[in-house]
């Protein structure tokens, strides 16, 4: 198993680690029994991502999928960041070993985690918005 | 930067004295054992003085020692055959442990998965076995019990003489899995009534791909490889002379120098145990005293293991984590789980496995990349954020 050297670049430097206090939508997914957990906060103002924030638990993969989504991200409107996928994020990376494809999922589900906390926040379903987050329990380790 | 390889339980650097007796046999002395003419005759008298050096670090007889490619070898050779001569008998039940290496655990689910019972013995918190479970254990039908002398991960050193003594009283065949231990530790497989033991020389400073198992005298197991008559026709190849020869060197002077080593190197381990203890939420794992000289196991809570042993990398540390992530599984470590450790802070454990060549500067050097490594990777977990909100609630 070898790390592309985006990946040990965004490991080794991640990029907007931190919280932010007054999030408009903050979203927590996977498990500490599953060894990943990311939580990704956003400031959203007239429908744009302007900041994010992420904290992550979890190994060298995980820290660097948290670390380009938040990029990706940022200073998009929401409409392009629910187009974000976790083959694009595994692109962005220049690629993850198979055994690692869950952190891209992680990243991807986190995001979307963090829109249907801000959508929950205004008192709408953001079910129909952001789809279904596919939180995993143990059985589901590395989705 | 510093340099510091903390992994000798993984492998060893090979010594120049062994380079040094290896050479030859490449270069100069490359006939085949089996051959009569003088080089080969002289690589077949190398072979025949490397088998009575690892006899005699063993306390076995030349004839008892059979060359292998390893330590997964022989483990397989003694399990399986054990088995097999047992199935003869009508004896389909073995007894082990939780915390084996995979060389000895997958061995043991492919007899199961051809009719034979195995059982799986606790090791409690400590990461021991008890005598008097592996008593309890045995039955009309037990063909073999296997126990790892010493344990890759957390170093704990099983009670191998008193369960050799069982063994021997109940008439079962005793195997031990001494990777680990051989050349670090002090081995006598007559006074311990071993009946099979494996080793691996690149655990101790020999190269890679040789190993050997003792099979004590009487014990007919089953040929492993048909062919030529190498190994008394048990083990057929062309022989790894000069891995073999190299074994020989390195099995000598590591068990020439054992308690010196020992001692130097459990100072030095006892010296990181302090140091990293003082990190708060940590653990250490596997009894204090019954363990390895160079072994040091601790989790630290909030953290992932591979995280930290890339981050230990980049500041020039070799180390290993029993993390899942590190496992290449979907759970941690077989061994932090059956030791009683939760998922959780088994995924942040870190192994470093000290050797006779490393100083007290490098004990200090990890001490120093350590703690703020752990603080890093903590201050960006949430993890570490739920586990001090639940500690103030």
């Amino acid at each position: 198993m070898e790390y592309s050297a985006k990946v040990m670049e965004h490991f080794t430097n991640p990029h907007n680690v931190g919280e932010i206090p007054d999030a408009d939508g903050i979203g927590e997914i996977g498990n500490a029994k599953c060894g990943d957990i990311m939580k990704m906060y956003l400031k959203i103002e007239n429908d744009v991502v302007v900041d994010v924030k992420f904290k992550t638990y979890g190994c060298a993969s995980a820290i660097a999928t948290s670390s380009i989504a938040t990029d990706m991200i940022k200073g998009q409107p929401i409409s392009e960041v629910l187009k974000l996928t976790n083959k694009a994020v595994v692109e962005a990376l220049d690629g993850l070993p198979a055994v690692k494809i869950h952190c891209s999922v992680l990243a991807e589900q986190a995001v979307k985690a963090a829109l249907a906390d801000y959508y929950k926040r205004q008192g709408i379903d953001p079910e129909p918005i952001v789809g279904k987050i596919e939180d995993h329990d143990h059985d589901a380790c590395h989705i | 930067m510093r340099y510091v390889y903390a992994d000798n339980a993984a492998t060893t650097p090979v010594s120049p004295k062994v380079v040094e007796a290896v050479l030859p046999y490449m270069t100069e002395f490359y006939g085949n054992p089996s051959s009569l003419y003088q080089t080969g005759q002289k690589a077949f008298r190398a072979v025949d003085k490397a088998r009575q050096q690892v006899a005699d670090a063993l306390g076995a007889e030349k004839d008892e020692i059979f060359f292998t490619s390893g330590g997964s070898e022989a483990d397989n050779w003694a399990i399986k055959g054990a088995a097999a001569l047992g199935a003869k008998k009508g004896k389909k039940h073995l007894i082990t442990t939780k915390i084996e290496h995979h060389a000895v655990l997958h061995t043991m689910a492919a007899l199961e998965k051809q009719g034979f019972t195995v059982t799986y013995l606790d090791v409690y918190d400590n990461g021991i076995v008890r005598v008097e479970d592996v008593e309890k254990a045995i039955t009309d039908e037990t063909c073999l019990v296997t126990v790892m002398y010493a344990n890759n991960e957390i170093g704990t050193i099983q009670p191998i003489a008193e369960i050799g003594k069982l063994c021997k009283e109940k008439g079962v065949l005793f195997h031990t899995d001494a990777v680990q231990a051989v050349g670090h530790v002090a081995i006598d497989v007559k006074e311990q009534n071993i009946d099979m033991l494996s080793l691996s020389g690149h655990k101790f400073h020999a190269v890679k791909g040789v190993g050997a198992l003792y099979c004590k005298k009487g014990i007919r197991l089953p040929n492993l490889i048909e062919g030529g008559g190498q190994e008394k026709g048990r083990r057929a190849g062309t022989e790894n002379v000069p891995g073999i020869v190299g074994l020989g060197v390195a099995i000598t002077d590591m068990c020439e120098n054992i308690e010196e080593n020992a001692k130097k190197v459990s100072a030095l381990r006892d010296r990181l145990f302090e140091g990293a203890s003082k990190i708060s939420h940590s653990r250490i794992n596997g009894d204090r005293e019954k363990r390895l000289p160079g072994n040091f196991s601790m989790c630290f809570e909030g953290i992932e293991g591979e995280s930290l042993l890339l981050m230990l990398d980049m500041q020039g540390v070799c180390a290993s984590s029993g993390s899942a992530c590190t496992s290449g599984s979907l759970d941690p470590s077989h061994v932090l789980l059956a030791i009683g450790l939760k998922h959780e802070v088994a995924h942040g454990s870190l192994r470093l496995s000290l050797s006779e060549s490393n100083t007290v500067e490098d004990v200090d050097y990890i001490l120093e990349v350590l703690p703020p490594i752990v603080d890093r990777l903590r201050q960006m977990s949430p993890l570490w954020e739920h586990i001090l909100e639940n500690e103030k609630a």
